[in-house]
């Protein structure tokens, strides 16, 4: 697969500012175009990732922003994966630029959440597996988290300390990052007294829901080079994989995994699956990365994604983690930018504000929680039903 | 009455959830309604099918906190519940769902045998609104349930 370029980033802090959506992607659109000294109306295409949350203006993200930016009878799609959004976003920007469909694009996503649990849409349905969980179980997203984090204690001998201690390190990174929503460094106890939502997780290791945007400006390399960015930070790899039957883990929101009686064969999950298609694309392997820009939902989640992207073998996460490994300085950073554990999660904007960390980190640009000489970054995460999502950035 | 039609069967004593098997692949589904995820299906006939009602419990947690609707609080006020994922016997599939009241996280640990068990998940005047739930096997016919 061919590479195309990232000529700018830009995202609006995460918080829980309240304010239009609309906004943080206006802000974080202008940031990137300025960052790529790229004029709006250059834009040929808009990739807007989707809000479920903010109204219709949020199912029609690329139609609001160009508006908001101004219309210039640019090109537009919009799309929704829930958490993997973004991701999506991008692969169709990747595509029309690839495709010779045009030659620069904007890819943005920005929400505006609201307090406390996600709850599924209104109305009464039957067969839909989101109404189905909160109905009949009370299954809340940190239940599915929770279960994973729990199973890691019975099977691999994972502690609450284990999670604590992803979260304590995510803490440290995220105080140097000004667009996190906490800056705080959170210490063991301070987790260890946080009331506990979903046994064994506590509050402090469970992603908040937060207001964000992000942006990227996007080109072709022959257009990158035409404005004299021949160096630029190139996307190798993309990602948006759907599982593979059977999946024998439990997702988001289904009541149920899938059987593996017919097949026979319940080792390969869909987390297992996601970052293959982009490590294949991009031509790396684990061992070629620098860091990696992982969806810790969760601290114990964090853990689930080194074995699930090949950092180290099942069970032995925690290993890595103990060890330093995966902190600021250790042989594979994770969460560089403090992850959700800082950010808190503004679903259409995440996977595009992993690859805003990621050009900084492959820029030198990221201050205080640089990566030293990092030369190839990958992020994941994946949207619930089903839409995997992985981006492997590269210079 | 269910709280939904179709999911689980009435028989207190003997509890089945409802689900659905490939005729000629031979997997299975829960609910029914979501048959498909396995594409060696396509074409294939669904049949409904009553699945176990025993398996070894997965992973479990807790809610402590009220989740918002479309969950019913049962009662004047939230209680923290459990939550089971138990793997069927014969079907090789996990399934969700709460445990019954009085078992706590502390009785509770992963590979042990659990079975279906049907409780009262809310209530208004006229109806108990009825759901599958998970017990620690044995218990109920112990009359600790």
């Amino acid at each position: 697969m061919d590479d195309i370029a990232i000529l700018g980033v830009g995202m609006h802090p995460w918080g829980k500012w309240g304010r239009n959506f609309t906004e943080y992607g206006v802000k974080a659109a202008r940031d990137a175009l300025s960052d790529a000294e790229v004029g709006w109306e250059e834009i040929q295409f808009v990739s807007g990732a989707n809000s479920v949350r903010c109204g219709y203006p949020g199912y029609v993200s690329g139609s609001t922003f160009a508006n908001a930016l101004g219309f210039t009878g640019c090109q537009l799609a919009s799309s929704y994966a829930a958490c993997a959004s973004g991701a999506t976003a991008l692969s169709i920007a990747r595509a029309q630029i690839l495709s010779g469909v045009c030659e620069v694009a904007l890819v943005v996503g920005a929400e505006t959440t609201p307090k406390g649990f996600f709850a599924p849409n209104a109305g009464e349905r039957h067969e839909d597996p989101d109404w189905l969980r909160f109905h009949l179980v009370g299954a809340t997203n940190p239940t599915y988290f929770a279960l994973y984090a729990r199973r890691r204690m019975e099977l691999y001998g994972d502690t609450p300390e284990d999670f604590a201690a992803v979260k304590v390190k995510n803490s440290r990174h995220g105080v140097f990052n000004p667009n996190a929503r906490y800056t705080k460094e959170y210490d063991a106890d301070d987790i260890a007294n946080s009331p506990i939502v979903a046994d064994p997780l506590h509050l402090l290791e469970i992603c908040a829901t937060s207001d964000g945007g992000a942006a990227l400006v996007v080109s072709s390399l022959e257009w990158a080079a035409s404005r004299g960015m021949t160096d630029p930070v190139r996307v190798s790899g993309i990602s948006t994989v759907s599982p593979t039957y059977p999946n024998s883990v439990i997702e988001l929101p289904y009541l149920a995994s899938d059987s593996w009686a017919a097949v026979g064969d319940e080792t390969m999950t869909f987390k297992d699956n996601i970052a293959g298609r982009a490590y294949e694309e991009a031509s790396v392997s684990p061992e070629d990365l620098d860091f990696a820009e992982v969806y810790d939902l969760s601290s114990a989640y964090e853990l689930d994604w080194y074995e699930h992207i090949g950092l180290c073998e099942r069970g032995d996460a925690a290993k890595l983690l103990r060890a330093g490994d995966t902190a600021l300085g250790g042989r594979i950073p994770v969460n560089p930018s403090g992850g959700l554990g800082a950010f808190g999660e503004a679903v259409p904007a995440q996977a595009i504000a992993q690859v805003c960390e990621m050009v900084w980190q492959l820029r030198g640009e990221a201050g205080h929680r640089q990566v030293e000489g990092a030369k190839v970054g990958l992020s994941i995460n994946h949207g619930m039903f089903g839409h995997g999502s992985s981006v492997i950035c590269t210079r | 009455m269910a709280a939904v039609e179709g999911l689980f069967t009435l028989d207190v004593d003997e509890p089945r959830l409802i689900g659905g098997r490939a005729r000629s692949r031979g997997s299975y589904f829960f609910p029914k309604s979501l048959a498909g995820s396995d594409p060696a299906c396509l074409g294939d006939e669904i049949d409904e099918v009553l699945l176990s009602r025993t398996g070894r419990l997965w992973s479990f947690t807790t809610g402590e906190y009220a989740p918002p609707a479309p969950y019913v609080i049962p009662g004047d006020e939230f209680e923290p519940y459990v939550i089971a994922a138990v793997e069927l016997a014969e079907e090789n599939l996990v399934v969700l769902g709460q445990v019954v009241a009085g078992v706590s996280v502390d009785e509770l640990s992963v590979g042990m045998e659990m079975e279906l068990a049907i409780d009262v998940l809310y209530s208004d005047d006229e109806h108990d609104y009825l759901v599958w739930k998970w017990a620690p096997a044995g218990i109920i016919e112990n009359g600790e349930g």
